[in-house]
């Protein structure tokens, strides 16, 4: 189990040596003079040559790369091009927002897809299971952006149950994480009602039943137990597809959170920035896939002693 | 009178037992027909010019018509059918959504296929390099490399200065190509595993060790024996991966990074109509229902379509 875990952990560290590697090089291939974007188109040739300088713009990619590493070694990540705030700053004082929205966006879509899911597997091919397939189906179709700028017409501004955006406090970020829950509650919903259906069928749930176990017991306990084992390792491997969500979302709610930043990064034309936010979503989700072979072992003793 | 020859009975006909699956090819079909005949309809006079301002698409006030009226779906601030536009935009995100959806299905088949037969450390260095690509949420990467694209174009230098191969410097701008190479290059990694895990599947079948023993070559046995057999994965696979594209798409669009304007394009229609929103919500609504009904329709196409490759799927 601990040499599995460690070894999961080295290949851990590759991969995201790996994307920094891809990141770097690929947004080196795309160049706009950064001098030009540190100080403006009509700055005088001694200040870009300075500038050039400064940030080594003049030395070989493979040299700016190996700098690069350097830096992340000593856990610096550079300054913004832009605002010549520390990136690591500029993460920092961004997370806690993100944090907030996407906690608070899982804790409502498995609340609601966890008994869907269930109820619809228990009675299956009921006309409350074709409806909520329907549903399902439909938010898993819906753009983020625009479903968050409904969201926000009709909650916010027709009937003002909510602020239209900022951050101020935890209520804020009920009408942005809700809107995030409906991107996502559709698919987990129908992916615990295919679990929930196998399982539902197992020898252990007939047993369950035969000696007298009431039926929301064995729904909610026997079953539903054994049914979240592959949801919780899609839930770990999605984190990805989350913060892509969480990036439009911020945006329209005006959240001042990781994902206002990757964009402003992108259209500010400022790289280490952009290192930054895609070194941070890489760091996320690696650590979800480790967190996920972790929760393993405690969820399901059966792999703990397999391996 | 088709169904009674044999290649239309059998192929489809499970689709259209499978009701939620025909409704998505009939919406897919439906856009698709309006998309190809829009210019058509413009020279028959149907329909407005998309990119230019209509002489009544504004009032006497010189704002935009609502919703409903002399316009089904109204004007925009500058006066432009936003029908018209709506059903331009099915040309952009359809085709852009499928070129991309092609791009993404090619590179996910061939390193899946790759990593699945040949194993040891190829497979290795595939995955590793898959799961890199899956670290980063593609819109994210999306945006960062549609976002240094400018409309002027860009020369893109993939070659150290001291490799005298100026073949590998191109210039690339901001279009319709370049969306659907960067969506493409973002959206492979999620079909890989499925891809692989079939590969190895069916590499111990006992067909493939007949033609082995035949002395057929690795490219024959993965062209002949292999890819024939996985096709059904990939065409479901690539029928759900549009719906992601297409979003992808209409996201990069909404960012204003997409297909640059005039071109119509459903994600830019709402970015542009949202400062209007509030007293025009149709002028984001419309755009949105549009971008709605298409990834439903490819999200129905391909669920039904897994059901029928793969019976036990069902519900």
């Amino acid at each position: 189990m601990i040499t599995r875990l460690f070894r999961r952990l080295i290949w851990s560290v590759v991969t995201l040596l790996g994307t920094v590697l891809l990141t770097f090089f690929l947004l080196n291939a795309v160049p706009g003079d950064v001098a030009r974007v540190i100080a403006g188109s009509k700055a005088s040739p001694d200040v870009i040559k300075e500038i050039h300088a400064k940030y080594h713009l003049d030395d070989p990619v493979w040299q700016r790369f190996a700098l690069y590493l350097n830096q992340l070694a000593h856990g610096d990540l550079g300054h913004s091009y832009v605002t010549d705030q520390p990136v690591a700053e500029a993460l920092l004082t961004r997370l806690p927002t993100t944090i907030a929205l996407t906690a608070l966006a899982v804790v409502m879509w498995v609340a609601l897809a966890v008994p869907l899911g269930a109820l619809t597997a228990r009675f299956r091919d009921s006309w409350f299971d074709r409806s909520t397939l329907v549903v399902a189906t439909v938010s898993l179709s819906l753009p983020a952006f625009w479903l968050a700028r409904m969201m926000q017409y009709w909650f916010a501004y027709k009937l003002g149950w909510f602020p239209i955006g900022f951050f101020r406090s935890f209520r804020d970020l009920l009408l942005p994480a809700a809107s995030l829950a409906i991107l996502f509650v559709g698919y987990y919903a129908r992916l615990i009602h295919t679990n929930m259906v196998e399982v539902l069928d197992s020898p252990y749930i007939r047993a369950a039943r035969a000696k007298g176990a009431s039926e929301t017991r064995v729904l909610f306990k026997h079953a539903l137990r054994n049914a979240m084992i592959p949801v919780i390792t899609i839930l770990g491997m999605d984190v990805a597809g989350l913060l892509g969500g969480v990036l439009f979302v911020e945006n329209v709610f005006a959240l001042p959170g990781i994902g206002t930043l990757a964009v402003q990064s992108v259209f500010n034309l400022d790289p280490p920035v952009i290192m930054g936010t895609v070194l941070f979503s890489a760091i996320l989700v690696v650590g979800a896939n480790w967190a996920v072979d972790l929760l393993y072992g405690w969820i399901d003793p059966r792999i703990k002693s397999a391996s | 009178m088709l169904s009674n020859f044999g290649f239309f009975k059998t192929s489809l006909q499970p689709v259209s037992a499978n009701r939620l699956a025909a409704a998505g090819a009939i919406i897919l079909i439906a856009f698709g027909l309006l998309a190809l005949a829009a210019p058509m309809l413009t020279r028959m006079h149907l329909l407005h010019a998309p990119d230019q301002q209509d002489e009544q698409g504004l009032d006497t006030d010189g704002l935009p018509h609502p919703a409903g009226g002399a316009y089904l779906f109204g004007t925009d601030h500058l006066g432009r059918d936003v029908l018209s536009r709506v059903i331009y935009g099915a040309r952009v995100s359809l085709s852009v959504g499928i070129a991309a959806m092609l791009t993404a299905t090619v590179i996910g088949v061939a390193v899946g296929l790759l990593a699945g037969f040949y194993g040891g450390k190829l497979d290795l260095v595939l995955m590793r390099f898959t799961e890199m690509n899956m670290t980063v949420p593609a819109i994210l990467l999306a945006i960062a490399f549609a976002g240094l694209l400018d409309i002027s174009g860009r020369t893109i230098h993939l070659h150290p200065a001291w490799l005298p191969w100026h073949f590998l410097e191109f210039t690339l701008k901001r279009g319709a190509v370049s969306v659907f190479l960067i969506v493409g290059f973002v959206c492979w990694p999620g079909m890989v595993r499925v891809i692989r895990a079939q590969v190895l599947a069916l590499k111990e079948r006992e067909f493939v060790l007949a033609a082995r023993s035949l002395g057929a070559s690795d490219s024959r046995i993965i062209l002949r024996s292999i890819l024939p057999n996985l096709l059904p994965t990939v065409i479901v696979l690539a029928v759900m991966s549009t719906a992601n594209t297409i979003l992808l798409e209409a996201g990069l669009g909404y960012l204003g990074i997409g297909v640059p304007p005039p071109a119509p394009t459903w994600g830019s229609m709402i970015s542009e109509g949202q400062p209007y929103f509030i007293t025009y919500p149709h002028l984001v609504i419309v755009p949105g229902l549009a971008i709605v009904l298409t990834v439903l329709a490819f999200n129905l196409l391909g669920q039904g379509l897994q059901e029928i490759v793969d019976p036990k799927q069902r519900r």
